[in-house]
């Protein structure tokens, strides 16, 4: 039976990847749960059969329920009735299939009803749901918040809201506000406390909210009077029993139809204060966002992979001048890339996956016993490594699904433009993916620090470190090549100590360092299996000539062009 | 009320629904080795009918009953990841080349050998036979009622059932008592997904002549959670008269088997007046096509 998940050799690669046995023990504490769960692993093969047979459920339902849905659930909509929102039919019909497939709360532990399974199965759920509907992966994809609760949520907390998860509860993080977008340090809506009752209270208003009237929602709130920084806000749950929310209206979109994007005005909201005072923006929600965009990563790339399956599609069935269009080297080139360029982030979601898995599982049993100091070790060093991969994959992969999108929607040709095919909608579909969670822009300036503390450099150092097959061995040496001038071009930026000159070419310099990762990355995945060799070939002669791009633009570029800039846009403005 | 005992009875077939180039042999009889064997599409939505009636009627019990060999024990699996309780694989050569009668007589004694039953439930027929015959057949054995062709379970009472049927030009909702069969169209919902903590737990399911080839693991597993054992039965445990059975119990016989090439391209539209109809008719039984 055709499958999202078995006809795509790419999931089960990354699903069999080497370093999985490591997060699976660290994950199965040793298999320590088979005696008190019936569905828990007996062992590491147990439990990658596991993963594999339920990503098999996964795929079926997006083969067969998600995907044919999508067109219906992009013209028809949610819709706001008596202030509560009721999903689009196929929308619904999609969230009751995972539910009553278990699907919700994945990697949860099993005590809340949790699949406990790591991060990396759960991302390439999300990358076949994305692949199936876009928008229908963020109200899947929302369970992220589950994760937050369980990170950071008192025992009681945990006890209450976790084990609805499994059950079908929906989520929402409740962040944006009118006045309040990628500067979240600005966040206005009001948190206090009543002591008489013990109770908190939230007032004012949040906007573009996705499933704004989910049955539970995080919102980050000022606690704090009188304070304006991120110091002074907290993180707190909204359980939606309690009807202390108007949903104002629900935002018409360009694409993610599907997915209800709400204003919300909260009254008197009664709420529980997740973990501690003021570590709302900078901590909790730090976390959830890594979450997120790691989730939109994986978005990106299933949409991505959508444009590229039509694309391809159309260009085997399409003749022109007496000959399917695949035929044409304009065409073709196309569609080589984008094959290309899927494999890289795909490999580069993956590494981040893995590095936020081994993190995460040592999170976790370090509040069940001190951690050896090597094991200490391997996580802060994983964590260090997420947090600079995390943004840099969301940064490439979303721009790239739009690259994509767009020159697969260019191979339709007129067609294309019309509402006939799907790619239509893919293409509104994957604009939003550079935008939400942070804007690329917003990533840049996360990722910057990859650059700077020299992460990503030690990361390619590590890289070249592996041992490789001699047939790819010129292609590291390019590698090397490509790394020698983007070390010239980190130093360029850093001799001239401006921190607005480091700004105006910082996504250049992350660009470079991703090309030569996603290059390294792709030999080792071709040092297991053959079949990548060619996408890495390609890949590094794309990622070469664009390194060179960006290295040429900034030898060229002095502190005194950035005067230039601005006044070219002050001469039109005034 | 208590729970009903229902059975589900179901059928792996080879699925005709993708066929490939290799779908057929040479000499026109289905290749099932190039065809991907799945659950009978009209059983699995006979399953999920039992499962509505056991959400609705909590402490039901369903058992999936299939005829076939080893490898039909995959189609118990994946009942038990839908929520089954229980599964039981009638195999033995001796069942062998059985055709509707020989098939609905071993079903019949399986049946009565799992002791009490409410209901008895499976599809209104397989996609590879397309005889709807073992339903009713099975039925008759029993000497139990039958409703045929059900799409929808009504109201369920402490001593009977009600259901909506579906007939070529409309529907009809009958009463029946237990015991009973129900046989279900295809036009009754969908069966729900396999779910994943089910899959988990029941993964390891299987019958004895398949534990022979598990890893010690795996064999070991079934001491601690007996649910894992699939139930085997052979000729001998159903009591069953060999001469009823197999190609001696078949009375049908395959004379011969045609692969059709459809060589027509162009349609014709007939009108459906008198006028039409006549010259259809008439060309039917003058070249035995139609265009």
């Amino acid at each position: 039976m055709p499958n999202y998940f078995n006809d795509n050799e790419d999931l089960k690669f990354y699903l069999h990847h080497p370093d999985i046995q490591h997060i699976i023990e660290l994950k199965e504490r040793s298999f320590s749960e088979k005696d008190n769960y019936e569905y828990a692993p007996q062992n590491h093969e147990d439990a990658l059969d596991s993963y594999e047979q339920v990503l098999d459920i996964v795929g079926s339902i997006c083969h067969d329920t998600i995907a044919p849905n999508a067109e219906s659930v992009d013209r028809e909509g949610p819709h706001l009735d008596h202030n509560e929102v009721t999903y689009a039919k196929g929308t619904a019909e999609n969230y009751e299939k995972l539910v009553q497939a278990g699907l919700i709360g994945m990697t949860l532990p099993r005590k809340y009803g949790g699949l406990n399974f790591p991060i990396t199965p759960y991302i390439i759920s999300g990358e076949m749901i994305s692949r199936a509907d876009a928008g229908f992966a963020n109200i899947w994809g929302l369970q992220d918040c589950a994760e937050t609760i369980h990170e950071f949520a008192s025992e009681e907390l945990k006890d209450k809201y976790l084990p609805m998860f499994n059950d079908g509860a929906t989520a929402a993080m409740d962040l944006t506000e009118p006045d309040a977008g990628s500067d979240l340090q600005s966040v206005a809506l009001r948190a206090y406390y009543n002591a008489d009752k013990d109770q908190w209270y939230l007032n004012g208003v949040k906007r573009f909210i996705t499933n704004g009237d989910a049955d539970i929602s995080l919102i980050l709130a000022r606690s704090e009077e009188g304070t304006e920084d991120a110091r002074g806000l907290s993180l707190f749950l909204y359980d939606r029993r309690e009807h202390a929310v108007t949903i104002r209206r629900i935002e018409n979109k360009l694409g993610i139809k599907g997915s209800p994007t709400c204003e919300l005005v909260f009254n008197d909201a009664p709420a529980y204060l997740i973990g501690n005072r003021k570590m709302g923006l900078i901590k909790y929600v730090m976390s959830l966002m890594n979450s997120a965009r790691l989730g939109v990563g994986g978005q990106a790339i299933g949409i991505a992979e959508a444009a590229y399956r039509e694309a391809a599609k159309y260009a085997h069935e399409r003749a022109q001048f007496g000959k399917p269009i695949i035929q044409f080297p304009a065409v073709y080139e196309m569609l080589t890339n984008m094959r290309v360029r899927i494999a890289a982030e795909r490999s580069l979601m993956y590494e981040t996956a893995r590095m936020v898995d081994l993190y995460k599982a040592y999170l976790e049993i370090g509040e069940e016993r001190t951690l050896e100091k090597e094991e200490r070790q391997e996580m802060k060093t994983n964590q260090r490594y997420a947090d600079v991969f995390t943004p840099l994959l969301k940064l490439t992969a979303s721009e790239i699904c739009n690259l994509i999108a767009y020159d697969a929607l260019q191979i339709h040709g007129g067609a294309g433009f019309m509402k006939d095919f799907p790619i239509e909608r893919i293409y509104r579909d994957a604009r939003i993916t550079s935008i939400y969670e942070g804007t690329s822009q917003l990533q840049v300036l996360a990722a910057i620090k990859g650059v700077t503390t020299g992460m990503y450099l030690n990361r390619i150092r590590e890289y070249e470190e592996r041992e490789i097959n001699p047939e790819l061995e010129h292609l590291k040496k390019k590698l090397m090549k490509m790394t020698e001038t983007y070390e010239e071009a980190v130093k360029i930026v850093h001799d001239k100590d401006d921190s607005e000159y480091l700004d105006f070419h910082a996504r250049r310099l992350v660009e470079m360092a991703g090309n030569i990762i996603m290059g390294h990355l792709l030999i080792l995945d071709a040092q297991v299996e053959k079949r990548f060799k060619y996408l890495a070939e390609l890949f590094i002669k794309i990622g070469d000539a664009a390194n060179d791009e960006k290295v040429n633009y900034i030898k060229d570029s002095e502190i005194r062009d950035l005067g230039t800039y601005r006044q070219v846009i002050t001469d039109y403005t005034e | 009320m208590k729970g009903l005992r229902i059975i589900v009875l179901a059928k792996q077939v080879p699925d005709t629904r993708n066929v490939g180039k290799d779908a057929m042999k040479a000499n026109g009889t289905v290749n099932r080795a190039a065809l991907p064997a799945i659950f009978n599409p009209e059983d699995l939505k006979a399953l999920e009918q039992a499962l509505i009636i056991m959400d609705r009627i909590p402490g039901s019990t369903i058992t999936i009953i299939t005829m076939g060999p080893v490898r039909a024990a995959n189609i118990i699996r994946e009942a038990l990841y839908r929520g089954a309780d229980s599964g039981i694989l009638i195999t033995d050569k001796r069942f062998a080349g059985s055709d509707t009668l020989a098939t609905s007589y071993a079903l019949a004694l399986a049946v009565r050998k799992t002791g009490k039953y409410d209901l008895v439930m499976c599809g209104r027929q397989a996609i590879d036979g397309d005889t709807a015959q073992v339903g009713p057949q099975v039925a008759e054995k029993l000497d139990i009622p039958q409703i045929t062709y059900v799409e929808e379970i009504g109201e369920i009472k402490e001593k009977k059932i009600t259901v909506r049927r579906r007939l070529e030009n409309g529907v009809e909702t009958l009463e029946a008592p237990y015991p009973l069969l129900l046989t279900v169209h295809g036009s009754a919902p969908e069966c729900r997904s396999r779910n994943a903590k089910l899959l988990m737990k029941y993964k390891h399911a299987c019958t004895h002549t398949e534990l022979l080839h598990e890893v010690e693991d795996y064999i070991s597993l079934h001491d601690i959670h007996p649910y894992l054992d699939i139930t085997e039965w052979n000729v001998d445990d159903l009591k069953a008269d060999v001469e009823w059975l197999g190609l001696s119990g078949s009375p049908t016989k395959v004379q011969r088997v045609e692969s059709i090439v459809f060589t027509v391209k162009e349609s014709t539209t007939v009108n459906g007046d008198e006028e039409g109809i006549n010259q259809l008719m008439k060309e039917l039984i003058e070249h035995h096509n139609i265009g």
